[in-house]
């Protein structure tokens, strides 16, 4: 093996991710394109907002519940050994609603709405529902991308929010359940300590989060490969790719708003 | 009678390649105003590649293609597709909407936007037509057999009174009996609309019963093309081959 042969591998790689880069850029200014340009889908946009926000409601809920809880028994524990126990309600909030509501809800949405938008539309690709509908005067980026686009970026906030709330209750149910806390005590120590911009940065996450994932899903739909294994390829490329965009995107917006 | 017929589809010299690999070379092909044309080629020979470059679902790398004497490239988009008629070769119906929706779909957003009770009525007027009962209507695609599917991919068809209408593999996957009634559908509602036709098949029973003209694809290029009452007496041998389905000839059985 010659020495430019890793070279070589390693400036295709580059080459490609940047190709990639360049295609998810372009179909991202496309689809906001078609979100604002009409003619508007209502009915789907609709559907949209339920499939994603409304049904997603359980999962998120269950998630936050439980994690909140868990959150709150990792910081007694760890606070007991430094004399910090009463602090829990504080770093409850403050955990749930910066960093682990907007990321858990995030990555929630990856895996439940991604692949199932991935899923979706590789399929209607495969089974030329696609070319219908341009036989059928309806631009697929318009009715197919844009109403996902826009349900996600309206609604995935508002799951973080609910789930940021959901959370802290699951911490609250712990810690006045289990670990002696007085309740009053606990509300008023959440409520104090959070402050307007950790709420902002959490629906801010939780909107560029949720314009990730429903991107995410949208692209590899509408450049899935044929047949069973095509759709497969999307479904499991789409939720990789929301992920770990949705986890360098919490790193990027965390940074902002440290720096504020 | 064809022949005085000003066409209404004309590719001229169309060709179109997927990687190295070339699918069309040197297309020319010319469909008459009111005609069905039928396009036989075996398949991986460039049918549905011909179809979808007339639809403009692809470009062509090279070559001309005129619907009306007018460039499918050029112009308004929605009002040049709003002259076709499509049924694909699975149906191609949306999953999620019912029949009747599917049906009506064009009718029901954009330039030929009708209320949604006219919308409805319309469908089920078309379901009618292709032989389903109106309490299809209200069911969804994965409910119904590939036969009817294929049936209300017809009527989605024709919902519009195209000008055009394009069939991809009308027959596929049907049983004689259905293919039968499909390609008799086919012919009745071309003949009653005045329709300009173009089907893609390899099923020979679906040529001689739904063209006026046949166009013989192979090795990107038409091989043959001319009426149907004259095919069988052509002297192409790839024609020849193709029609009998002999295993020997010109046309590689491997390819």
């Amino acid at each position: 093996m010659s020495l430019a042969t890793p070279l070589a591998l390693i400036g295709r790689s580059a080459l490609a991710l940047l190709a990639a880069i360049g295609r998810v850029t372009l179909f991202a200014g496309s689809a906001i394109s078609h979100v604002v340009r009409p003619p508007f889908y209502g009915r789907e946009f609709l559907n949209a907002l339920l499939q994603i926000g409304w049904l997603s409601l359980p999962v998120v809920g269950l998630t936050a519940v439980f994690t909140g809880g868990a959150l709150a028994l990792q910081i007694y524990s760890g606070g007991a050994r430094f004399n910090a126990e009463a602090v829990v309600p504080q770093i409850v909030a403050i955990g749930m609603v910066r960093e682990l509501g907007p990321v858990l809800v995030g990555l929630m949405i990856a895996a439940r709405v991604t692949s199932s938008i991935a899923a979706e539309i590789a399929t209607m690709k495969v089974t030329e529902q696609i070319d219908a509908l341009v036989t059928l005067s309806t631009h697929p980026m318009k009715y197919l991308v844009a109403p996902r686009l826009l349900a996600a970026l309206l609604v995935v906030p508002l799951l973080v929010a609910v789930g940021d709330v959901i959370g802290i209750f699951g911490g609250y149910v712990v810690a006045t359940g289990s670990l002696g806390f007085n309740a009053a005590a606990y509300l008023k120590n959440t409520v104090d300590f959070l402050e307007p911009l950790d709420i902002v940065s959490s629906l801010v996450k939780g909107c560029a989060f949720g314009g990730i994932a429903a991107l995410m899903g949208c692209y590899f739909g509408m450049t899935s490969g044929r047949g069973a294994q095509g759709v497969g390829r999307a479904t499991k490329g789409s939720v990789e790719a929301a992920a770990v965009l949705i986890l360098a995107a919490n790193f990027l917006i965390t940074g902002v708003f440290f720096s504020i | 009678m064809t022949e005085t017929r000003p066409p209404m589809i004309e590719l001229r010299h169309v060709a179109k390649a997927f990687g190295s690999k070339p699918v069309l070379r040197d297309v020319d092909l010319s469909i008459p105003r009111g005609t069905s044309m039928v396009v036989i080629g075996g398949s991986g020979t460039g049918k549905s590649v011909t179809l979808k470059c007339v639809l403009g679902l692809i470009e062509p790398d090279a070559g001309q293609i005129l619907v009306d004497g007018h460039d499918v490239h050029e112009g308004d988009r929605d009002a040049f597709l709003a002259r076709f008629g499509m049924l694909f070769q699975g149906a191609a119906l949306f999953d999620s909407l019912p029949v009747w929706q599917n049906v009506a779909f064009r009718l029901l957003r954009g330039a030929l936007r009708k209320p949604k009770r006219h919308a409805r009525e319309i469908a089920i007027e078309k379901l009618r037509r292709v032989g389903l009962t109106p309490d299809v209507a209200d069911a969804f695609p994965a409910e119904l057999s590939g036969g009817m599917q294929k049936r209300v991919g017809l009527a989605r068809a024709i919902a519009a009174d195209p000008e055009i209408i394009f069939f991809d593999e009308p027959t596929t996957g049907l049983d004689p009996i259905m293919a039968g009634v499909i390609n008799d559908l086919i012919r009745k509602i071309v003949t009653e609309m005045g329709a300009t036709a173009m089907t893609i098949t390899h099923d020979m029973s679906s040529v001689r019963a739904i063209a006026d003209d046949v166009a013989m694809l192979h090795d990107g290029v038409i091989k043959w093309t001319g009426p149907v009452g004259e095919m069988d007496r052509a002297d192409d041998p790839y024609l020849q081959q193709f029609i009998h389905g002999r295993a020997e000839g010109p046309i590689e059985s491997v390819r």
